[in-house]
């Protein structure tokens, strides 16, 4: 199968690269980038651990092929954290114990990003339903969802 | 990792060049618009194209337009059409449906085409190939002479239509515009569905459903869906129901439709029969029950089918009773619960 080129930028940095078509862009960040942040869960769309940002809309990488990203930018959960500082959302699930395995958060903390990007303020039931594609066998969600509140009065207050 | 099978790549430009690449890829090319139903679909070897034709960055394939008669092009996110605040306001039912497909995740990149064309769904077909192959594939292939896993003395496949959005805009008497290189067809939306879980679309291989268009009768909808979570499942049952009531609350027009119990968004035919009736509780109740007849769940998606059977009534007459206004905590224990979901969620 001919490789195509493929330029995007991931986390903010230019990416040029060649791939076979049937590549997910799952794959590429994982296996050709080593940005292994991003998880491989069911592989079907329906677990959201490895959601990214596409274009600033979260999305399950797992269903995108790589060649669809041309031009586009992508954010992992490598590129929350700025410098040294982590994102206000990383600090709060921290803190709320909103972790256990760990295996779902990376997808959690890209999907709570987009939503508090959007709707600084968002109720509990925005944050439900946003986070609604996302699953967690730890936690039992309402940690998470307490993360996610605590974090956007964090903002809200800088 | 399940990796999607080879196939070449096409980025369309235009809807005329994607027109053109698939009818010049032959019956194994397919479009590649959200992805959300092929990738999986293609992961698990259900399907097999040597040819995308991406949509991506047909720009005229997006948009809704609500002036008069609504138009929604086919490749317009779902995502899209939840925001929409003119949809949500002038056509219910789409609005509800929309909202509960899938996860927000998926409606982000999934298209109002996409789930028009999604396929249909069996417990004993949307298993990986290595399942598949240990107990002997069905009559939909790879090959040729497999079985019904659900019906195993039958000849057809009764995999079951799996849209949301399809017996919604049916209710809501939509149209479909399918392009083709040949040229443009206008067809009413459920013409598109034929009742074959093998071969559930009467459009050919080669062309495009390009838009989606809801004339602008005043019309009251809803949709209720039943599933195992609020999230992520597809339907186990769909009721659309759409009614234009008149002077003394005369229903003028009637278009009830369930999903998920045929292979084919199921328009019931005693729809008609409410046309001059008012909403009375004898009248859901006979309606209710004829067209849960029509109902003919099998054992081949989640839930017990003569549960699915009896949701199926229930749904119907919840459905009709929130359209006559009634409140939604006097219904039965799950019509209550759906109701006041829809509502807690979408109002």
């Amino acid at each position: 199968m001919d490789k195509v080129r493929l330029a995007l930028r991931v986390n903010g940095e230019p990416v040029d690269l060649a791939i076979a078509p049937n590549r997910t862009l799952l794959e590429v960040l994982r296996e050709d980038l080593a940005l292994t942040g991003t998880k491989h869960g069911c592989e079907l769309g329906e677990c959201g651990a490895c959601a990214v940002l596409l274009d600033t809309r979260p999305v399950l990488s797992c269903l995108v092929l790589a060649l669809e990203c041309e031009g586009a930018d992508v954010v992992t959960v490598e590129g929350l954290a700025q410098d040294a500082r982590l994102d206000p959302l990383q600090e709060a699930f921290s803190d709320c114990g909103a972790t256990q395995c760990g295996y779902c958060t990376p997808g959690f903390l890209i999907t709570a990003k987009a939503l508090l990007d959007e709707r600084p303020q968002a109720t509990r039931a925005e944050i439900a339903e946003a986070l609604s594609g996302n699953l967690c066998r730890c936690t039992g969600y309402i940690q998470i969802f307490e993360a996610v509140e605590q974090a956007a009065r964090r903002i809200s207050d800088e | 990792m399940m990796r999607a099978g080879r196939f070449r790549y096409h980025v369309a430009s235009t809807v005329a060049d994607a027109a053109a690449a698939l009818a010049d890829g032959g019956p194994h090319a397919r479009l590649l618009a959200g992805g959300t139903d092929l990738i999986p679909n293609m992961k698990r070897r259900q399907d097999t194209p040597d040819l995308l034709v991406s949509l991506r960055h047909v720009g005229e394939l997006r948009g809704i337009s609500v002036n008069g008669e609504t138009a929604i092009h086919a490749g317009t996110s779902l995502d899209d059409i939840v925001k929409s605040a003119a949809i949500r306001a002038v056509h219910p039912a789409l609005h509800r449906a929309a909202s509960q497909i899938a996860s927000p995740l998926i409606r982000n990149t999934a298209t109002l085409g996409g789930n028009l064309c999604v396929d249909t769904r069996c417990n004993y077909y949307n298993q990986t190939f290595e399942w598949r192959k240990s107990i002997g594939f069905c009559l939909r292939g790879p090959v040729p002479d497999g079985i019904c896993w659900v019906a195993p003395s039958g000849r057809r496949c009764w995999a079951t239509a799996s849209s949301d959005s399809a017996p919604a805009l049916i209710a809501l008497g939509a149209r479909l515009t399918l392009l083709s290189r040949e040229g443009e067809r206008d067809i009413p939306l459920e013409e598109l569905y034929a009742d074959d879980g093998a071969c559930p679309l009467t459009k050919r291989a080669d062309e495009i459903v390009t838009s989606i268009r809801i004339p602008s009768r005043v019309v009251r909808s809803t949709y209720w869906k039943l599933r195992r979570r609020g999230s992520i499942d597809f339907p186990a049952l769909g009721v659309a129901a759409a009614i234009r009531p008149g002077p003394h609350g005369v229903i003028e027009d009637a278009r009830i439709v369930l999903g998920a119990v045929a292979s084919h968004p199921l328009l019931v035919p005693e729809s008609q029969l409410l046309i001059g009736r008012t909403l009375t509780d004898n009248v859901i109740e006979e309606f209710a029950e004829g067209a849960a007849r029509h109902a003919r769940p099998l054992d081949n998606t989640d839930f017990a089918m003569t549960w699915r059977k009896s949701v199926a009534r229930s749904f119907l007459s919840g459905a009709l009773r929130e359209l006559r206004g009634d409140d939604p905590s006097t219904f039965p224990l799950l019509a209550r619960e759906t109701a006041l979901r829809n509502g807690w969620r979408f109002e």
